[in-house]
């Protein structure tokens, strides 16, 4: 187990190596580096006190230097807690990251919490009512889940929620609380705004998970050890809970590692189009103005946090299942 | 699977005998020796999938409509029109009552009459009875160039007259017609799913195909980069890529470039089952023969593995094209894929970002209806595509 463990961790390293590379690369991919804009910008106004002060920048980031030299440099400043400088928010990449990264991964975590226990139940209830009207109805409900993007969904939400009750829901907080300390009443308040978003980044995720549990279910419903336990008499409730779906929830616990991906993916989306007070809009608007460390710093972000997420399944997975660790099947 | 087709003569003849009015695309070929390609028997099993035929047919249409855009749209749809802005869609009547009172087949819309709401000075139109557009049959209205090549100016459907408006579907914030620019935008969204996944195809095959093939190290290598990419999340990503297109590219070049963007992340999936293929064929007697006859490494893939697992590539295809699409139109959607003036849905869909905007006019949603028809037609198609791949019913 410990060697599972430590080739697992070496591994996660790498890849996140491979990630901040290509982060950086993407930093990178604009033409001119951040200081001419700003400088220019600078210049124009004529503040040469700003000028001396873009050049410190300029240095402090190594911008005048070769690729590989600028990426060990920002790989350095990063492992000391300095993710760069956003020169349109004119403030530390940090210091944005720290106003939004609560919000970001409450509704994230909420919206993967709603996937599975949307998921699992439905999934169970139509593998064992396999062409019942219920199962028909989840295969429908799946295949529609995939088809609607994201983005749709919100709009479709907010324009139904619109249509019913003449108010606009965007956000997370009405104004009043935007700015107001926690208090029952915010709860409230936030609760009855966050639905929407944690539905609609929950169920693309949802339509896949169901799709796999209900596969995987229907190939252990069949096995002898199903029937064998049934014909000892064990009422059908204890005997499907028991041994055909915890079997089956394995390779789910391995998904993980793709319904993270999709659930950030999906929650950018949402919360730009529903203007959530989340990083994801921050991001759009730092790559539609080309503030590209602030940009890289966000997708490095984003992609630790799933590598970390992947980390974490493939050893839950490996203690789960002792197969996986000794390596005698592949997951 | 690529055994000669002689073994499987009973096994058609059998099935032949069971379906005596299943019609056959080539019944020569089954009168004459009682054998059938492995096309034809993977088209009959297909055929037998209702929801995929289905599928088929309504993706047939979309894309014709896609082909012709030019001549079907009844409008030009950059054309802008002050006076029509968020005009709703007008009701298509297609009869109409003559002097003697009798009903006679006349398609025509009403003209729009505008009242301004004297308080919130808000623009509301009704219908104007006094005024009749007939619509015509191939009319000559604006000028076109059927695929940028043949100039041209008759149009399936159109009203004639200088004051004449047909808006079937209503118009956006600028008073464009939306028929139109949604048949446009199908030409766009519609290719650049096949086109993304055609590339994905290139460099999925090539790559899966040689892991597969190869094995060792370039195998353990390859997989790690595709465990690498399918890790990341795929839309922060090809933001940032979209986000660093140069501003002043010409709308064909961010059309490729974004198609390029979408399939540097998507070949994943195909290179996964091209993979596996190689791997399960590589042991099989037909492989070790053509490699004791001497043929290079090209020539037995080429011309003894690809065939024996096409059909699985084209359904992982199929599969892969709603993804490309629903990427497409988020980043869109978002401001940084397809830019004005090309007109895909996800563009398309950019104009109903608030909900001011969907309150005055939610008819700006249909875009997001076309998109849910086509993939969920690709997915059917796929899923039927996938049970056909493998025509000698191990599954069933």
């Amino acid at each position: 187990m410990i060697q599972f463990i430590i080739g697992r961790l070496l591994a996660m390293v790498a890849m996140t190596l491979a990630l901040s590379f290509v982060c950086f690369f993407i930093i990178q991919l604009p033409p001119g580096d951040v200081m001419t804009a700003y400088a220019a910008e600078l210049a124009s106004s004529g503040d040469s006190a700003g000028m001396q002060s873009a050049q410190l920048l300029r240095e402090r980031y190594g911008l005048d230097q070769p690729f590989t030299v600028q990426y060990l440099k920002w790989v350095r400043n990063i492992l000391s807690g300095d993710f760069g400088y956003s020169f349109n928010l004119k403030k530390p990449v940090s210091e944005v990251f720290g106003s939004r990264i609560g919000i970001s991964l409450l509704v994230e975590g909420l919206a993967i919490v709603v996937l599975w226990s949307i998921a699992i139940p439905i999934g169970i209830y139509s593998a064992i009512r396999r062409y019942s009207a219920g199962d028909m109805f989840a295969t429908v409900f799946g295949f529609i889940g995939l088809a609607v993007p994201n983005f749709l969904l919100a709009l479709l939400l907010m324009y139904v929620v619109y249509l019913l009750t003449g108010t606009a829901v965007e956000g997370l907080f009405s104004a009043e609380y935007a700015r107001a300390p926690w208090s029952l009443a915010k709860l409230w308040d936030f609760l009855t705004h966050v639905w929407i978003p944690v539905l609609v980044i929950a169920t693309g995720g949802a339509a896949q998970v169901i799709r796999v549990l209900r596969a995987n279910l229907l190939d252990e419903l069949d096995k002898p050890y199903v029937v064998t336990a049934r014909a000892k008499g064990l009422s059908e409730r204890r005997l499907i809970m028991r041994y055909p779906v915890r079997v089956a929830m394995i390779p789910l616990v391995a998904t993980v590692g793709w319904v993270l991906p999709t659930v950030i993916s999906s929650s950018i989306v949402t919360a730009i189009v529903l203007n959530l007070p989340t990083l994801s809009p921050i991001l759009l608007r730092a790559l539609l103005s080309q503030d590209m460390h602030l940009a890289g710093a966000l997708i490095l972000f984003m992609g630790v946090l799933t590598l970390v997420g992947t980390l974490v399944s493939d050893l839950l997975l490996a203690w789960i299942d002792p197969r996986i660790r000794t390596g005698t099947i592949d997951k | 699977m690529t055994k000669p087709t002689s073994a499987h003569g009973p096994l058609t003849e059998s099935s032949v005998a069971g379906l005596p009015a299943a019609p056959s695309p080539a019944p020569a070929s089954l009168s004459g020796h009682g054998t059938e390609t492995q096309f034809q028997l993977v088209w009959r099993a297909f055929k037998a999938h209702r929801l995929a035929m289905v599928s088929l047919y309504i993706l047939v249409l979309l894309y014709l409509v896609a082909a012709f855009a030019e001549f079907l749209a009844p409008n030009d749809p950059h054309d802008v029109n002050a006076r029509y802005t968020y005009a709703p869609p007008q009701e298509l009547n297609l009869f109409e009552r003559n002097e003697q009172g009798d009903w006679r087949f006349r398609p025509h819309v009403l003209g729009y009459e505008v009242e301004v709401d004297p308080v919130a000075l808000r623009r509301t139109f009704v219908d104007d009875p006094s005024t009749k557009y007939y619509i015509q049959l191939l009319p000559k209205t604006h000028a076109y160039k059927l695929w940028g090549l043949i100039p041209a100016e008759r149009h399936l459907i159109g009203v004639e007259g200088r004051r004449a408006v047909l808006f079937l579907l209503g118009t956006d914030r600028l008073g464009r017609d939306l028929l139109s620019r949604l048949i446009h935008g199908a030409r766009v969204t519609l290719s650049i799913g096949l086109a993304g996944v055609g590339l994905s195809l290139v460099l999925g095959v090539l790559i899966g195909g040689v892991s597969g093939y190869y094995g060792g190290l370039v195998d353990s290598v390859i997989q790690r980069v595709i465990e690498f990419i399918r890790s990341i999340p795929p839309i922060p990503l090809w933001m940032g890529l979209a986000a660093a297109l140069p501003r002043d590219w010409t709308p064909l070049q961010n059309y490729f470039a974004i198609t390029l963007i979408l399939s540097l992340i998507g070949w994943t999936e195909l290179a996964r089952v091209v993979r596996s293929r190689f791997l399960s064929l590589k042991s099989e007697d037909f492989v070790a023969a053509a490699k004791l006859d001497g043929a290079t490494d090209l020539r037995i893939i080429w011309r003894h593995m690809l065939p024996a697992f096409s059909s699985h590539i084209i359904a992982t295809a199929t599969l892969a094209i709603p993804s490309m699409i629903l990427a497409e139109t988020s980043l869109s959607f978002l401001g940084l894929g397809l830019q004005t003036p090309i007109i895909s849905w996800g563009v398309l869909l950019q104009e109903a970002q608030n909900l001011r905007a969907l309150a005055d006019a939610p008819w700006l949603l249909l875009p997001g209806l076309l998109i849910v028809v086509t993939i969920l037609a690709m997915n059917f198609l796929g899923d039927g595509l996938r049970d056909a791949a493998d025509p000698y019913g191990s599954a069933r």
